[in-house]
């Protein structure tokens, strides 16, 4: 028989913090998966909230179409410092 | 720790084939990034040698977090305060979890959990000779924290810079994770070498027995070291054993004089010149006999992983059963 | 007996149950059946030891007599430990593993919960802490419990062995005895048998979500928390556990 399927684990450290992906975990089922997510990744108290998803679950994209996906430094005028103000102009 | 370099396959038995232009420009584009500092992540285009060489490390690296966890386990039920008791506990965990993250970083490089665990139990895995050293007294307890750790920790702190981005980051929390292991092995030390006479000999003898073995931590001599070149060029390593092996002895035989403890070898001794401590040949016949499997406690480590697994083959297959029968149960559910 | 003596006793009593639920737990490293439940164990375990910690310390403190925790855990025979029956009792296969914690757990949960408004601020606080650990204990152990008993075939005859084999065992966590009658008559502890009722609703849900038949009452054994009569496993228990005090009494560690 195969082994437990594989979790991507994500934990918010403290409220005001977005989750975070910090490793995964085996586990039979996502209930289990959450406690042995607790279990292996909050040992010092890390940890104000738990997601677990089944790593068959993430669509990823792939290293070539980083140049598609994430072309550098194109469209300028979307960084405010493409813009010439005066510097006498306040709280701009 | 535990990077010891392993493999038995002697040199030259990788076979060589013709490389095509494409792969030439690739594994030029890759030794770019590499020396530009830039990590590779699990997606990204590798030299299968990159690849299979990562694999090798990690997974030898997490087999001997999880068999380094018998050793210390054949004392927890013995632990001699409560305190000493949680202590221990609480590190051994620590190495489980350890070896959980490697064997994680390990499968973003397309090897299965139970292909690694199956390589490990068959003993076509390697990992580190130390832990086939038996745990006598006490004191060895102390001893694998102040010098195994110490060794490991020598050896893992450069590896979170290593190019290979998830083996960086598991690194990185292990590394904070373990901070304190080394620490409460010395702790057990000084309290002993304090102590009554029986304790102090515990403790010499202790020393005298795993002082050696841990010098071998660090692998072969660099002269004998096939990895070592192309693990370097590809910022695997950032060290070579020989260097590691120097500042670890560098480091620890203060901490052995402060509690008058006699490092069994009689050709230690400070060297102005080189401004490093000059020690003895480490007994590498020994080294090789326990790494192809004639140590100690080689059988009784692997026999230990074996029986907790085939032992464990129903409670794995029973959450499995459930966890499908519980998907169709509400599967039917969602349909009435 | 006067206040001081009954409340030491009813401090080992708690402490013990932590004390040998956590040695029993520290016999299984190297041994889980999955990497991931070995760190679950590991950290009930610790929860446990930490438990006996707190409760023995206070014990050494309302006794007077200079013991320390660790005197208390190391120097003391099996005539002296208060522990419940159910928790010396061997590890077995995991089923009875995961069954003993279950069910202890599931008696400590309604204890400390009790506890938490002791008279004694001290206790009261130890409980708040040991509650809130041994909710998590219920939970884990009660997942397995289900899992195992709605699992495969072979699973659920273990399961169900380990839970008619560790029943008899149950009975005695809910008598009552001079001891009891005093704690509860000063405020400082619950009368056990006030928390059977819902006990046994927490037991026979998770049982009966694991397809797993509550065991009849039969005869139940007691002898472990007045330590009248342990079982024969208690004494080897002990003997590995207090082995480095033993045989060095003079030593420090």
């Amino acid at each position: 028989m195969k082994g437990w399927p594989l979790y991507e684990v994500f934990i918010r450290p403290r409220n005001g913090i977005a989750h975070r992906h910090v490793g995964s975990v085996h586990a039979p089922d996502p209930e289990m998966a959450l406690e042995l997510a607790r279990d292996l990744y909050c040992r010092r108290g890390e940890g104000a909230s738990i997601w677990v998803v089944p790593a068959s679950a993430i669509t990823a994209s792939r290293p070539e179409d980083r140049d598609a996906f994430f072309e550098p430094l194109e469209k300028e005028y979307r960084h405010p410092s493409h813009y010439d103000i005066p510097p006498d102009v306040k709280n701009m | 720790m535990y990077t010891q370099g392993l493999d038995l396959v002697p040199k030259g038995a990788e076979a060589q084939r013709p490389k095509d232009a494409e792969e030439v420009r690739l594994e030029e584009e890759f030794q770019k990034k590499i020396d530009a500092e830039i990590r590779i992540e699990p997606d990204d285009w590798m030299p299968e040698g990159y690849r299979r060489t990562l694999i090798r490390q990690i997974s030898q690296h997490a087999h001997s977090e999880i068999v380094g966890m018998l050793p210390e386990g054949n004392w927890v039920t013995r632990a001699p305060t409560l305190r000493r008791k949680a202590i221990l506990l609480a590190k051994i965990q620590d190495e489980a979890g350890h070896g959980l993250y490697l064997y994680s970083a390990c499968e973003t490089l397309g090897v299965s959990r139970e292909e690694l665990i199956e390589q490990l139990l068959s003993g076509k895995a390697k990992y580190s000779s130390i832990f086939n050293y038996p745990t006598l007294t006490w004191a060895d307890v102390g001893i694998i924290g102040w010098l195994v750790d110490g060794a490991a920790i020598m050896n893992q702190v450069p590896l979170q810079r290593c190019s290979y981005g998830p083996y960086a980051r598991a690194m990185i929390r292990i590394c904070r994770e373990e901070s304190f292991h080394q620490r409460q092995g010395y702790e057990i030390v000084m309290a002993m070498a304090q102590g009554t006479p029986e304790q102090r000999r515990m403790v010499q003898d202790a020393l005298n027995r795993w002082w050696w073995p841990v010098l071998m931590m660090f692998g072969p001599p660099d002269k004998d070291s096939w990895h070592t070149a192309q693990s370097m060029k590809w910022k695997i390593k950032r060290f070579t054993n020989d260097e590691l092996r120097q500042r670890f002895v560098d480091a620890v035989v203060p901490q052995a004089e402060r509690l008058g403890l006699k490092i069994p070898d009689p050709h230690l001794k400070w060297n102005p010149e080189r401004g490093h401590y000059d020690f003895g040949e480490v007994p590498w016949d020994e080294f090789w006999r326990v790494v192809r499997g004639d140590g100690p406690c080689n059988r009784q480590r692997l026999e230990q992983r074996r029986r907790a697994w085939e032992e464990g083959r129903w409670v794995r297959e029973a959450a499995l059963t459930y966890a499908e029968k519980r998907r169709r149960r509400r599967e039917a559910a969602r349909a009435a | 007996m006067d206040r001081q003596e009954v409340l030491f006793e009813y401090l080992l009593r708690l402490g013990d149950n932590a004390l040998i639920l956590g040695q029993r737990l520290c016999e299984l490293v190297g041994w889980a059946p999955e990497l991931e439940e070995e760190m679950a164990l590991a950290n009930i375990a610790l929860d446990c030891i930490g438990q006996a910690r707190l409760f023995l310390s206070y014990a050494g403190e309302v006794e007077g007599r200079g013991r320390d925790e660790d005197a208390l855990a190391f120097r003391r025979d099996v005539l002296d430990l208060r522990n419940a029956l159910l928790v010396e009792q061997p590890n077995g296969d995991f089923a009875h593993t995961i069954g003993r914690l279950f069910l202890i757990s599931a008696f400590n949960e309604q204890l400390y919960a009790a506890l938490t408004g002791s008279a004694d601020r001290r206790l009261a606080d130890i409980a708040q802490k040991a509650l809130v650990e041994t909710r998590y204990h219920v939970r884990h152990s009660g997942e397995w419990v289900i899992r195992l008993g709605d699992g495969t075939e072979e699973s659920h005859r273990r399961m169900q062995k380990a839970i008619d084999d560790l029943w008899m065992y149950t009975g005695e966590l809910f008598t009552t005895d001079e001891i009891d009658r005093k704690i509860a008559e000063a405020g400082i502890g619950p009368d056990p048998a006030t928390l059977k009722p819902a006990w046994d609703r927490r037991v026979e849900a998770v049982l009966r979500e694991a397809t797993l038949e509550r065991p009849q009452d039969g005869w139940m054994p007691t002898g472990g928390k007045d330590g009248r009569m342990h079982s024969e496993h208690l004494g080897h228990l002990l003997a590995e556990m207090q082995f480095l005090q033993r045989a060095y009494p003079d030593a420090r560690w």
